[in-house]
């Protein structure tokens, strides 16, 4: 399935993971849209059932847009490794010559184009819904995609952790939604902050602190991690 | 130095060896946290702001400074067994887990008493306490990542990488929440968070926070015993240790 | 002495429900960690106290030791 040559560089490995996932996503169409339309459904049901009132409204949108895109995002994670570890691939992926690290986060680019960054791009949509202050949906996207990155990369250690287990999908909720925190945090400041006229760059120079050190560390993680569900 | 750590890696030195070190352990903890009971609740002075509900301190900070030490200690087991293959340091991660949420929920529970006569109500979202409920969902999850396993191998292998992970996260969590807390709460007074506590307060403090120290350390040196006990029983040394002892 | 009073010490300057419910509690679980450890070691001094007995009981095995009753085939060699 892979197209890697036999001696494949390391960037070429990448690659072919990532084209393979790419492809593998847009096959499964239909599945792609679930967050989306999770995230959309969450977002309705808050108005029917706190209040229409664009005031109130107004007030607990930043918060409720991104804490319902980390849910959306939470939801698609459980599937990260799940296909890949039923049919076998995630096997041939540990028997590679190049470092599982790199795969594991080809894995999870793949992962992020289809659902934080789809995410992110419908979010400002969603903010019109709720009433969301004008001159934050620039800063809601943008968090959004550079939150989301860092989500993706936190919660394939969780999914690597538990795609051996049979009903690993609440086990992998109260793995990750701790560790998500600190993104949510800086996240809904970034948003709060364009809403009140203060500076975001001090937000966003953290929530990009997040994803680097979340990039640098995350990948030997996710190999770990898979490496224990499939060897044990 | 190395001929020391293999040697109380091997689970039989452990074992015998800590039977001796968990007496001293044991009375030393029993002497402070007595001693510190008496002088924090009977002898130190009233707090001039919070009265004689300040008392609470003496279980509450000792508690949470021991669920965060618990974590680590359990993350720095993980680790020794990740890289040495050491079974006894994942053992004590193992049987530090629960300890660890024991004392998170003390810290927790003796935090929303307190907040009543201070606050005037049973939760607050404060730094402190938000940290410490995280805190508790982190131990959660690794308990349950570690149970969820059918091998006993992979979920040791499986809770070490989530320990390790999740003490990496601990400090961006606690600063996180304490910048979020700020821009929320413009300075309410926090619980503990006092200028200058006086001599006599923070005395009684420190002996109670050494004796829950001390607790700790007996307490894993006896449950890891139990651990060895339950994971070597078919061992010949096991055996002959058990019919010597009788 | 911070209290006048063996009832002053309990009422805790109002705050006794408040301070002894954190302190109970804190006990109470502390306590039942230490109980917990010590029924787990009792259980299993139990189980190799009966394995014993079992070993006495048969002629030794060439320095075996009573069969794991999960693998039933390691030992039963006589």
């Amino acid at each position: 399935m892979l197209n890697t040559p036999a001696q494949g560089g390391l960037w070429i490995a990448f690659k072919a993971t990532l084209k393979r996932d790419a492809t593998l996503m847009f096959r499964r169409r239909g599945e792609l849209l679930n967050p989306l339309v999770f995230f959309a459904l969450v977002v309705t049901l808050f108005p029917i059932g706190i209040s229409p009132d664009p005031v109130v409204l107004s007030l607990i949108a930043p918060g409720l847009l991104w804490v319902t895109a980390l849910l959306a995002a939470l939801l698609s994670l459980d599937s990260l490794f799940r296909t890949d570890y039923d049919d076998g691939s995630l096997e041939q992926l540990l028997l590679t010559p190049q470092p599982l690290a790199a795969l594991g986060l080809a894995k999870v680019v793949a992962h992020w184009l289809f659902t934080g960054l789809p995410l992110a791009i419908v979010a400002p949509l969603l903010g019109v819904m709720l009433a969301l202050p004008a001159g934050s949906y620039m800063v809601l996207s943008l968090s959004l995609a550079i939150g989301s990155a860092s989500l993706s990369l936190i919660g394939a250690i969780g999914a690597a952790l538990t795609v051996g287990i049979a009903r690993g999908g609440v086990l992998l909720s109260l793995l990750i939604l701790p560790l998500y925190i600190p993104v949510l945090i800086f996240g809904v400041g970034a948003v709060q902050a364009a809403i009140n006229g203060d500076g975001i760059a001090a937000h966003l120079a953290m929530l990009g602190a997040l994803f680097a050190a979340s990039l640098l560390l995350a990948p030997w993680a996710i190999a770990a991690s898979l490496r224990i569900s499939i060897n044990g | 130095m190395w001929t020391f750590i293999h040697k109380w890696g091997s689970p039989k030195w452990f074992y015998v060896m800590s039977a001796k070190l968990q007496p001293l352990f044991w009375m030393v903890s029993l002497l402070l946290i007595v001693t510190g009971t008496v002088w924090g609740l009977a002898f130190a002075p009233a707090d001039y702001q919070q009265g004689d509900s300040f008392r609470i301190i003496y279980v509450h900070v000792p508690a949470a400074f021991l669920a965060q030490s618990i974590f680590v200690s359990m993350a720095l087991a993980s680790l020794v067994f990740v890289v040495w293959k050491i079974k006894v340091a994942d053992m004590a991660a193992k049987v530090m887990a629960p300890l660890g949420a024991v004392m998170t929920f003390v810290a927790l529970f003796s935090g929303a008493v307190w907040g009543v006569p201070t606050w005037g109500t049973w939760w607050m979202w404060d730094a402190r306490l938000t940290s410490m409920l995280i805190l508790l969902f982190l131990f959660l999850g690794v308990i349950a990542l570690r149970g969820a396993f059918a091998s006993r191998d992979s979920g040791s292998k499986a809770a070490s990488v989530l320990a390790m992970v999740g003490v990496i996260n601990i400090p961006i969590i606690k600063y996180s929440v304490d910048w979020w807390f700020t821009l929320h709460q413009p300075a309410t007074f926090t619980l503990t968070s006092r200028p200058a506590m006086p001599t006599e307060m923070w005395l009684p403090l420190l002996v109670m926070v050494l004796g829950f120290y001390c607790f700790f350390i007996a307490l894993t040196l006896m449950r890891t015993r139990n651990e060895i006990l339950r994971r070597e029983i078919n061992k010949r040394w096991v055996m002959d240790l058990f019919q010597e002892a009788r | 002495m911070a209290f006048s009073s063996f009832a002053a010490f309990v009422a805790m300057g109002g705050h006794g429900p408040y301070v002894w419910a954190a302190w109970g509690v804190t006990a109470l679980l502390m306590i039942a960690c230490v109980w917990h450890a010590r029924v787990e070691r009792r259980l299993l001094i139990r189980i190799l106290a009966r394995r014993a007995r079992r070993e006495k009981m048969r002629p030794p095995q060439s320095g075996k030791v009573a069969p794991n009753p999960f693998q039933a085939s390691q030992a039963d060699d006589t």
